[in-house]
């Protein structure tokens, strides 16, 4: 039988406040345990809410981004349950007036195609603190630091069908968050993480399969390979004439597989009601219309016009687009040299092989746009040749220099296009090669094209890589074709 | 049959309870696993008895407040707060400073910083 | 000293006729002398209070003084105190040192107020009768064999027996104005928003109110000046300006509507309560008032509709006692579930289980529309039936409970307790204003039986008028000068 997956994503952004969403306590990483958990996270007896006004205009940010509806009335609910990290024994979220409503984000798939993933609605949250395990005794340690820390929870539609796509999309929204500034994205700090929704259903059915809920998967990969798996699973059960149940499971990365988490099983009943020391949001459309014109250039906007104005590639624009700093890398070489084509092929080429193999973020990049670009014009106004302008890069990158100009000037690369000099050289070569001279004019005439390399590398080798290489093929063209 | 119903020692009656003109409607009548299942929730141990104890008097309360279904509120709005205002917009600002020691002063167990609890298994 | 206002108090350190260090001495005296009998008081500050005794004269020889400095009083054990035990009544809080202040806190202290302790109350203020305390009854100081009402009886009975001459209570369904009836002195509920809320140990988050409790409505006045008024902590707390509550104490009534509504004076309603208010009443007539019956149709839904909304947010509110960060935890818990279960079930009281879970059943799925929704729905015509009345009248009249102070131990069962709230509880669902005042007597016995209160509500923040109707009132009669056989004998 042929199985077709469905997938839906929950993604929570811990949004880029510098207090928490009830309280003024500092959202700062990796402080001393509970140094940032003040009288609000801590839940102490008599304390009392009060909404931080970033948390909710990064939240509509979000919204516009994604084309979604903004209800003029949001309303924060209460979520009932007991857990060591969740101090006043519930959270508060938006349960059933959230403040962003359905939206959609356009993912782009490996082949260069589009897709549009359907949101279903985000809503704010607080975070919970952390356990942590380490052994007190048999106890484990609460701190409650990132209690309040503002979440905004992305519930996406059941749209996705693979888990490139689910990657696609949680990559889309990484990038969505992370242009707007509304979060750092940080998934190795839990910036941003990530539960799944998988079933799996006969192709052709209309109803959907009984789903799995994968928590905390936190990485593009792990999310990848969680569905994987998960996908396997569920077939295997299913062609074997089983039943999936509906549970949460967790993904282990060490043993690349998902398994039961029956502990937290327990039939849940969150008993969501209004939070009643928080009053309904409500947000008038010149607040909107002013978050509206604030919005930066958002990656889809961005990958048309790179397309359409300044004529790259689909692939070169998405690629270019992908994150923001990649972006602004990319903007800053272009106005720095001038050719857009010039400036993507050396950013993605040169730059990002030489950031890859360092395991390097293109913000730590050590030769800065600008230089880069100077770099690229060197090229274009024929100062120096490609293959000069490759051990100019890497003279950058290693810091023998501050610009590419020193560089030329230190090394001696400036490119000889004083036709003389060049002629010199050419008869030069061709005086101490008369056997591939005797070749070349024995040889018929469609072949000699192929044999002139071998003069070309002699004289570019006498240039030391100086000599303009179309100078040099020209040349060499006209004084041997005389000789025939 | 809720305020009007069997007598409950006569300084435990409450005199002015004919006065509620209430018909009798039940959602549904509260039983012993209801009580379990809600203790549970709350994670209020209760033992058997003490459970069967709250049963007698939930099911009054709830007897009590059954009433409401005699009130027709079709398209009534629902009221969460007396006042109609909307929620104010604190600057995001960062205004607290570590006060650790003193709020885990009242606190049963501490170890390095941390508020120990039983281990938590995930 | 023990038998004067506020306002006469003021007068006298103002005057120099004593000093605040020597009033707080008196009063300290005479709590440690009577407060064993009425049990009135959780925590006595003895030191705290010398202390700020002692900076309030300072400030007076400095001509700083405003008009409550070195005032004494003593604040509901609902609210914060840093420092200072903060127990809300119960043995989950009974080693509870609030590492804070309560707005309301903040504000007495900074005007110069001389607290002298922590009052009893029922456990997290669920109660009418503070016979839900962890730290045993309260009695009513015209008759140790009578409830001082609740929750907030022990800071009534606290004023009524002389020890303080007001004190701070909270109202969630009638928890100030009840005891305060019940104890014979004045207590206002103001509207829901005009008192911060921060600090206060939370019952009902959308009921809970702050107010003063006092000899008289003109006491009352000078503190709600002191702890109105917007808190941004709060975002329940209203921006609204504040009034000086004292200037229209006195303004003329003539001309003034007063509604009677229909519902408050049915069937239940004890005869001798009944004819004190009528006397009341008879009293602004002479006045200048004129009188007119009114109806709040679903007023008798108002007590079903707050067992729905007042349990369900208590539920919530009192899920952070967990025996985790603060509070009372079992000893040597087995697990997670061991320490949760037993930590709450050996900290919390009967009525406050008995709340948790009702709250807990009337949201869990499957009941949340009928027992929730529906009883917000209702809030909402309980609401619309007083907006509709202030359309018509200025203030409303009734009593504040159907019978005077009932005798400690006679209500067991908890229906017929709560429904000892009839008259009260729908202001909270409505977030309207309203006082007691005392205006008479009943029971017969001992001497002159038990206090009867006179319930004045107006639209919202009508607080200045209400305080000066029962002001007005309190010119023309005597009940609030009264004083307990026990406070008097004990002089």
């Amino acid at each position: 039988m042929q199985w077709e997956t469905v997938i839906g994503l929950e993604v929570h952004v811990q949004l880029a406040t510098q207090s928490k969403i009830f309280s003024g306590a500092s959202t700062a990483f990796g402080a001393e345990p509970n140094t940032q958990a003040c009288a609000v996270d801590l839940g102490l007896p008599g304390v009392l809410p009060v909404l931080n006004e970033a948390a909710v205009a990064m939240a509509v940010q979000f919204g516009l981004a994604i084309h979604a509806e903004i209800p003029e009335v949001s309303v924060f609910d209460r979520k009932n349950y007991f857990y060591p990290d969740l101090p006043k024994g519930y959270q508060t979220s938006q349960m059933y007036h959230p403040i962003v409503g359905a939206g959609e984000v356009e993912i782009t798939l490996e082949d260069g195609s589009t897709k549009r993933v359907g949101v279903h609605h985000a809503h704010l949250e607080e975070d919970a603190g952390k356990s942590l395990h380490e052994d007190f005794h048999g106890m484990t340690g609460i701190d409650l630091n990132r209690a309040g820390t503002p979440l905004l929870e992305i519930v996406s539609e059941p749209d996705m069908r693979s888990a490139k796509e689910a990657a696609a999309y949680l990559k889309a929204i990484h990038s969505i968050v992370t242009y707007l500034g509304i979060s750092d994205g940080n998934m190795a700090e839990g910036s941003m993480r990530c539960d799944v929704n998988v079933s799996v259903r006969p192709e052709g059915q209309e109803s959907f399969g009984t789903r799995a809920e994968i928590k905390n998967v936190n990485s593009f990969r792990f999310v990848e390979r969680a569905i994987e798996f998960e996908v396997e699973r569920q077939i295997e059960l299913l062609e074997d004439g089983g039943e999936v149940i509906q549970e949460t499971r967790l993904f282990d990365p060490e043993r690349d597989e998902t398994r039961s988490m029956r502990t937290k099983e327990e039939a849940n009943d969150y008993r969501y009601f209004p939070c009643p020391d928080l009053l309904p949001v409500v947000l008038d459309a010149a607040y909107v219309d002013h978050l509206r014109e604030a919005l930066p250039e958002l990656p889809d906007e961005k990958r048309a016009r790179f397309q359409g104005e300044l004529g790259l590639s689909a692939y070169d624009a998405g690629v270019l687009s992908a994150s923001r700093a990649m972006a602004e890398y990319f903007e800053a070489v272009k106005d720095a040299c001038g050719d857009a084509k010039q400036a993507a092929n050396w950013v993605q080429g040169e730059l990002s092989g030489a950031l890859n193999r360092e395991g390097l973020a293109i913000t730590d990049s050590p030769v800065s746009a600008r230089q880069l670009g100077e770099l690229i014009g060197r090229v274009i106004d024929d100062t120096i040749n490609g293959k000069a302008a490759k051990q100019v890069f890497q003279a950058l990158w290693h810091g023998e220099g501050d610009s590419a100009d020193a560089i030329i000037e230190a090394k001696g690369l400036k490119q000889v296009t004083d036709t003389g000099a060049i002629e010199a050289m050419i008869d030069r070569v061709i005086a101490e090669s008369p056997a591939q001279v005797a070749q070349y004019r024995d040889a018929e005439p469609e072949k000699r094209g192929k044999m002139i390399g071998y003069f070309v590398g002699q004289v570019m080798k006498a240039s030391r890589g100086t000599a303009n290489p179309q100078q040099v093929n020209q040349l060499l063209k006209e004084k041997l074709d005389a000789l025939c | 049959m809720p305020m009007h119903g069997p007598a409950r020692g006569a300084s435990d009656m409450v005199p002015f309870a004919a006065c509620f003109p209430f018909e009798d409607i039940r959602i549904m009548a509260l039983e012993h696993a209801d009580v379990l299942r809600a203790a549970h929730l709350a994670r209020l141990g209760l033992s058997e008895d003490d459970a069967a104890h709250y049963l007698d008097d939930l099911g009054r309360i709830l007897e009590m407040v059954d009433q409401l279904q005699a009130l027709d509120t079709e398209g009534v709005a629902p009221l969460a707060h007396p006042l109609d205002a909307t929620q104010r917009l604190r600057a995001d600002e960062v205004t607290e400073t570590d006060q650790r020691d003193r709020f885990q002063r009242c606190a049963p167990a501490v170890e390095q910083g941390l508020y120990l609890v039983p281990r938590v298994v995930e | 000293m023990h038998d004067k206002t506020l306002t006469e108090l003021a007068a006298c350190l103002a005057a120099g006729e004593f000093t605040s260090r020597e009033l707080t001495e008196s009063l300290l005296a005479r709590i440690d002398r009577l407060d064993g009998e009425i049990n009135s008081l959780i925590t006595v500050t003895p030191d705290a209070a010398r202390e700020a005794a002692d900076r309030a004269d300072a400030a007076r020889a400095k001509g700083e003084a405003g008009p409550l400095t070195g005032l004494p009083l003593a604040i509901k054990d609902l609210f914060c105190t840093d420092g200072v035990l903060t127990t809300a009544g119960s043995r989950m809080l009974a080693n509870f040192v609030a590492p804070y202040d309560a707005s309301v806190v903040e504000r007495l202290k900074a005007a110069g107020t001389v607290s002298l302790g922590k009052t009893n109350l029922d456990e997290f203020a669920m109660g009418s009768s503070n016979e839900n305390s962890h730290f045993g009854p309260v009695k009513n100081p015209w008759d140790l064999a009578a409830v001082p009402g609740g929750s907030s009886g022990g800071s009534a009975a606290a004023v009524a027996a002389g020890l303080v001459p007001a004190a701070m209570g909270t109202d969630t369904g009638g928890s100030i104005r009840q005891p305060a009836a019940f104890c014979g002195i004045t207590g206002l509920k103001p509207t829901y928003g005009r008192v911060s809320r921060w600090g206060i140990i939370a019952y009902a988050s959308s009921l809970d109110q702050a107010g003063p409790m006092a000899r008289t409505a003109e006491d009352c006045a000078l503190l709600l000046n002191a702890i109105a008024g917007h808190d941004l902590r709060d975002s329940t707390s209203v921006a609204r300006g504040v009034p000086d509550y004292t200037e229209e104490l006195a303004a003329p009534l003539s001309g003034l509507k007063i509604g009677l509504p229909r519902e408050y004076f049915g069937d239940g309603l004890d005869p001798e309560v009944e004819s004190a208010v009528r006397e009341a009443v008879k009293v602004y007539e002479s006045l200048g008032a004129t009188v007119r019956e009114v109806s709040l149709p679903h007023t008798h839904y108002a007590i079903p509709a707050y067992y729905v909304i007042a349990p369900a947010e208590a539920s919530a509110n009192l899920s952070r006692y967990d025996g985790v960060r603060f509070g009372h935890r079992c000893e040597a818990p087995t697990d997670l579930i061991d320490l949760y279960e037993r930590s709450r079930a050996e900290g919390f009281g009967e009525e406050v289980k008995r709340r948790i879970l009702i709250g807990t059943h009337t949201l869990s799925e499957g009941f949340f529309d009928a027992y929730y929704k529906k009883a917000q729905q209702v809030r909402r015509l309980i609401r619309q039936d007083f907006l509709d009345a202030f359309e018509e009248v200025d203030v409303l009249m009734g009593p504040a409970s159907p019978t005077p102070a009932f005798d400690l131990g006679a209500r067991k069962d908890p229906v017929s307790m709560y429904l000892q709230d009839i008259y009260t509880i729908a202001v909270n669902l409505a977030g309207i204003p309203g006082i007691s005042v005392p205006a008479g007597f009943a029971g017969g016995r001992p001497a002159e039986g038990r206090p009867v209160g006179l319930q004045i509500l107006g639209t919202h923040f009508a607080e200045a008028r209400l305080l000066n109707v029962a002001h007005r009132f309190q010119q023309a009669t005597d009940w609030h000068l009264r004083r307990p056989a026990f406070a008097e004998e004990n002089a």
